[in-house]
């Protein structure tokens, strides 16, 4: 689409209505993924200023920074933080609440009050998780194995409990809202089939969502009855069972790593082909790769405790249905990789994000072929090689996914377009600075460092500094898009209707949206991807 | 002509129908399949749960079967009843919401209330005879009175404390729940009593009774799981 | 700067070989695969780079290509899981004639009990060239013992026993680390693993007086309780004789045949009523909460150390019928 000439502001949904009561009382979901995205950005530099003191800490064999106790709370906050306050809600939150109706031809979800009601539970949530931080905070890990945390902690952990307990309501009423609207608002003539694998991917995460959070709930609540009222379910002097422990908290916590991955994946889905001019290799293989690693992602969670003291059996089943698990991401990987074959290829910061996350996933992918292996994971687990794998999936994959994600749909949302170079610039950072970072991890981890330690015997330093120097660039990294992004709602280009001449329900609107999203409902006639139809935005003419 | 579009200025003007919605049907299947979801999340949630008392009692069989020995039986199946009668109160309301019959409806509702606070009230002088018994889990837990049931077979009090755990727990999550659904029911009476429901609205009463039965459903597995099963004689 | 540079770290067990092998052959794959991925897009950001003139072919998939990249790593990854898994299987199966040491975790130390008495903290002497089986229990909380030498790592958990076993094949002095979150001092709680030739190790054995053996640490304890007033020697009395217990089968009255080893007898210990022996009630007083964690390893190598049954004794092999298959407990 042509950028106007002249810039008159047409009504959208961000100047429909003004005030702070008109924001925080709205039930439009395009304001609440905003509202998601300035609380989600929040809780993520928090989370990364612990991550910073660790490896400030790290840098030296001795602890010499922070007491013993208080790094055990910052690697737990940071963990907590980042897994239940940043990346769960990120994308589905954000991109999600904006994207899905718009994706379906609707004009919103199909409970938009309990779409604010989510927010409300997260910042409730966070907020008490940001009072236990400041009253002494909480030590225990984020796993929260017992009987450490039910009978040895010192710390805040029933409020930490209490907190990512209610904060998994909000998760569930995001589900719910997927499931629903997905299942029964979609526009005339949108088949299953002619749905955007955005849209599969959140479906899939939306299941995951629905069934495995409650577990992780009941959980937390029999830790918070032990603490609380001396009920001792995992009491070992009682006959509790410390592995009932694990296996109820890993069956929500194994497949909420694939609550992370997916929707990255569905934004991957969707940068690839438009920037590659093509409609997507082998879609259906995408669609079912997404619900088969929903599915299978609940069979697997005792690959956390092949040396916890589980049976032979259970982890000769538990290790071959790892391995299982995997061939639906090394499918998404071979067809996206095969999207850009014969393409029209341009590498715009979204491209270059997904193009970081095909590889970086990749790798974090093989290693955790390592850990399926029984005989090495014997070696490895609770090392620093556990640690790098997950943050190669998880910043080199889910986050990198968001950020692309970001930065695509920037244009849409905002009506403005970031400026491209410092864009690039970022991205390469972010990518630098990742793989400093993290790989020297895998060495450490072989090399025996395990994980969780204060101070470390010194032969482990060098590739500890090596790890903290990438941890600074990739600091810089993610500072720049802060910087940049708030200035392009000023300042940026006027971004057109549909800048990357995407396909997709949500390009056909205007940039930003109305509030209805749709002047008139649309209906659909076409396929997912047709870039054969559309134009790529350089050969539509300007003015 | 007439017909059909006093039929759809009816739907256009119908004050439940929201924006975002094209028309009420979607809208109620959209908000049964939304509660027939959140069942299934807290099928997981209880199930969690269960899960744990199921690993506990077979791995301590002998505590838990002189727990289960231990608690009333005869509350228990009172308070079973109480609870089905009150799902057919539900039911035979949801139909009458869906008639239209008012004041039909605002009795059944009341009944439903009576039953769900029943339930409550034997649930509570239940919990009050544990703790009189000394069998709720902490400082002054004593077993002595179960062991002296069972002369022959040494129990250890950490399993049975693990039981009693479990009791608390399990019917505690219940009870919050029956209380949630007496507020609900409580906001459907105010509702019917507002005369909202009728043929072409009756939503919020469907899916107040699905969470009900579910409710109650999940009263039907605990009651054998706690009170029922494996009551033979242990010496 | 490459003295502190390392790589690698020492593989000093029977074990380690097998791991490295592993390891190296997914390392090997890993690359393989990344590089793969990477050149092809590289060179199809390159090739297909957008230029006038130039537009994408679409191409919908290809049911061939969707096949062969999921077999063919399926395939692979079988090999892989049944390599790790005999790996694992070793790992699991001690040999019956290991050497045992006790070994107890507390936060934020471990105690090495060997059977022939010596008692250490944070540091574990053990000969090169035998097996040696570390039967372990926690005092408190979750612990885990892990030896990155010997490539060997297993939970410590409290309330039951969980066993490692490793034969040293290098003499030297190697880490332990407790790899298990457990609060303020776990990163302290580390020591190291003392391999010693026969002849060292021998010398070490013998300096520093001599020490009384755990199943006689074992014996006097069994008496001071009353064990023996129940479990008398030669004879069976209100309980089963202990005499060759260990390692054999055992009926229960349940019907089921067990085999016993350290964890049932710690378990009869604790929780007689959980497995009775068939013929015997269950009149066995509850030791859970009067012994400590050295207590009932001492009880457990003093029954252990009993030699072979005495003919027709209540749930020994020769009562139960043959072709019965026994339960690994």
């Amino acid at each position: 689409m042509a950028t106007p000439a002249v810039q008159v502001e047409r009504p959208n949904y961000l100047n429909s209505t003004h005030g702070i009561r008109s924001w925080l009382l709205t039930t439009d979901h395009k304001r609440i993924a905003l509202l998601y995205l300035m609380s989600v950005t929040f809780f993520f530099f928090i989370g990364g200023l612990f991550a910073l003191l660790i490896r400030l800490e790290l840098l030296t064999p001795a602890g010499d920074l922070v007491m013993a106790d208080t790094y055990n709370k910052l690697f737990t906050m940071h963990g907590q933080i980042m897994v239940f306050f940043f990346l769960i809600p990120s994308i589905p939150a954000i991109l999600g609440n904006f994207l899905v109706p718009m994706m379906v031809g609707a004009k919103d979800l199909a409970f938009p009050k309990i779409n604010l009601l989510s927010w409300y539970i997260y910042i409730f949530a966070g907020g008490l998780m940001m009072y236990c931080i400041v009253t002494g905070g909480v030590d225990t890990g984020w796993t929260f194995y017992t009987p450490f945390s039910t009978a040895f902690s010192h710390t805040q952990v029933v409020m930490a409990a209490l907190s990512i307990f209610i904060n998994g309501f909000s998760s569930i009423l995001t589900g719910l809202n997927f499931v629903v609207t997905i299942h029964r608002m979609r526009a005339p003539g949108l088949t299953w089939r002619r749905l955007p694998l955005f849209i599969w991917s959140h479906y899939a995460v939306s299941i995951i969502f629905l069934l495995g959070t409650p577990v992780l709930a009941i959980t937390l609540l029999l830790v918070f009855f032990e603490r609380a009222f001396n009920l001792g379910i995992f009491d070992p002097t009682r006959g509790g069972d410390p592995l009932l422990f694990q296996h109820l908290f890993w069956f929500y916590s194994h497949p909420a790593v694939y609550i992370m991955i997916l929707p990255s994946m569905g934004v991957v889905s969707e940068i690839v082909p438009c920037f590659s001019r093509k409609r997507i290799f082998g879609y259906e293989f995408v669609a079912m790769s997404s619900i088969g690693i929903a599915v299978i992602g609940f069979l697997v969670w005792a690959h956390h405790m092949f040396v916890a003291g589980i049976s032979l059996y259970a982890a000769l089943i538990f290790s071959i249905l790892s391995y299982l698990v995997a061939v639906p991401s090394a499918i998404k990987v071979f067809n996206w990789t095969a999207t850009m074959y014969k393409g029209s290829i341009s590498l715009d910061t979204p491209m270059l994000y997904a193009l970081g996350f095909i590889g970086l996933f990749t790798i974090g992918g093989l290693t955790g072929l390592f850990l399926a292996a029984l005989g090495v994971d014997v070696h490895v687990h609770d090392t620093y090689f556990v640690i790098a794998h997950f943050h190669y999936v998880m910043v080199g994959g889910a986050v990198m996914g968001y950020m692309g994600g970001l930065h695509f749909w920037w244009p849409k949302m905002t009506g403005r377009m970031y400026p491209e170079i410092w864009g690039k610039l970022a991205a390469v950072t972010i990518f630098l600075g990742f793989n400093l970072t993290f790989f020297p991890q895998f060495i450490l981890g072989y090399l025996g460092m395990p994980r969780r330690y204060w101070e470390y015997p010194p032969e482990f330093q060098v590739w500890n500094v090596l790890s903290t120097a990438g941890a600074s660039i990739l600091a810089v990294g993610y500072l720049l898009p802060m910087v940049y992004m708030i200035w392009s709602l000023r300042y940026g280009k006027i971004a057109g209707d549909n800048p990357w001449g995407a396909a997709g329900l949500e390009w056909t609107t205007q940039s930003p949206p109305i509030t209805s999203n749709f002047e008139v409902t649309p209906e659909v006639t076409w396929e997912a991807y047709n870039y054969d139809e559309i134009p790529a935005p350089e050969e539509v003419p300007v003015g | 002509m007439a017909d059909t579009s006093a039929l759809a200025t009816q739907e256009h003007e119908h004050s439940d129908l929201q924006h975002h919605f094209a028309d009420m049907e979607q809208q109620k299947e959209a908000s049964t399949l939304g509660m027939w979801v959140f069942l299934g999340t807290e099928i997981m949630f209880f199930g969690g749960m269960f899960l744990a008392y199921l690993v506990y009692r077979l791995k301590y069989y002998n505590e838990f079967a002189a727990g289960s020995q231990s608690i009333d039986i005869t509350l228990g199946t009172i308070n079973t009843m109480v609870l089905i009668c009150s799902s057919l109160t539900v039911a035979l309301g949801v139909k009458a919401a869906q008639r239209g019959k008012r004041k039909l409806l605002i009795v059944l509702i009341i009944l439903t209330l009576i039953f769900g606070l029943g339930f409550l009230g034997i649930k509570g002088i239940e919990w009050y005879q544990k703790y009189q018994e000394h069998h709720v889990p902490g400082i002054s837990f004593n077993i002595s009175d179960i062991q002296h049931a069972h002369p022959k077979t040494p129990l250890n009090p950490g399993h049975a404390q693990l039981y009693f755990s479990l009791y608390f727990a399990l019917t505690g999550l219940h009870a919050l729940h029956m209380i949630i659904g007496v507020g609900i029911f409580l906001a459907l009476l105010w509702m019917a009593w507002k005369g909202r429901f009728g043929p072409d609205y009756y939503t919020p009463m469907e899916i107040g009774g699905l969470y009900w039965h579910f409710v109650d459903i999940v009263w039907i597995y605990l009651f054998p799981l706690l009170y029922l099963i494996d009551r033979k004689h242990i010496p | 700067m490459f003295q502190n540079l390392p790589f690698w770290p020492p593989a000093a067990s029977a074990q380690a070989g097998t791991v490295d092998a592993l390891y190296l052959f997914l390392v090997a794959l890993s690359v393989f695969m990344t590089v793969a991925i990477f050149i092809a897009i590289f060179v199809f950001a390159f090739k297909y780079r957008r230029r006038p003139g130039h537009k994408a072919v679409q191409i919908h998939g290809s049911w061939i290509l969707e096949t062969a990249w999921s077999v063919i790593p399926m395939g692979i990854f079988l090999v892989i899981f049944a390599w790790g898994a005999m790996i694992y299987y070793q790992a699991h199966t001690p040999p019956p004639d290991a050497d045992s040491v006790y070994t107890v975790a507390k936060q934020w130390m471990w105690k090495f009990q060997h059977v022939t008495g010596q008692m250490e903290v944070d540091e574990l002497h053990v000969p090169v060239g035998r097996d040696i089986k570390l039967i372990m229990t926690s005092q408190d909380v979750i612990h885990s013992l892990f030896v990155p030498a010997f490539r060997v790592k297993q939970d410590v958990l409290p309330g039951r026993y969980t066993m490692v076993w490793f034969r040293a094949t290098k003499p030297g002095t190697y880490h332990l680390f407790c790899s298990q979150y457990c609060g303020t001092q776990h990163s302290g709680m580390i020591g190291q693993v003392v391999a010693m030739t026969p002849t060292d190790y021998q010398a070490w054995l013998t300096q520093g007086g001599a020490w009384k053996s755990l199943s006689a640490q074992g014996n006097t304890l069994f008496q001071q309780l009353g064990c023996n007033t129940c479990h008398q020697q030669e004879t069976q009395g209100r309980g089963p004789s202990l005499i060759g217990v260990y390692g054999h089968h055992v009926q229960l009255e349940d019907g089921r045949v067990i085999t016993a080893d350290e964890s049932y007898i710690r378990e009869s210990i604790l929780s007689p009523t959980a497995k009775v022996v068939s013929g015997f009630k269950p009149i066995m007083p509850v030791f859970q909460g009067l012994l400590d964690e050295d207590q009932l390893n001492q009880l457990v190598e003093y029954v252990k150390s009993l030699g072979n049954a005495p003919e027709g004794a209540a749930g020994t092999p020769s009562l139960i019928p043959a072709g019965t298959k026994s339960q690994t407990y």
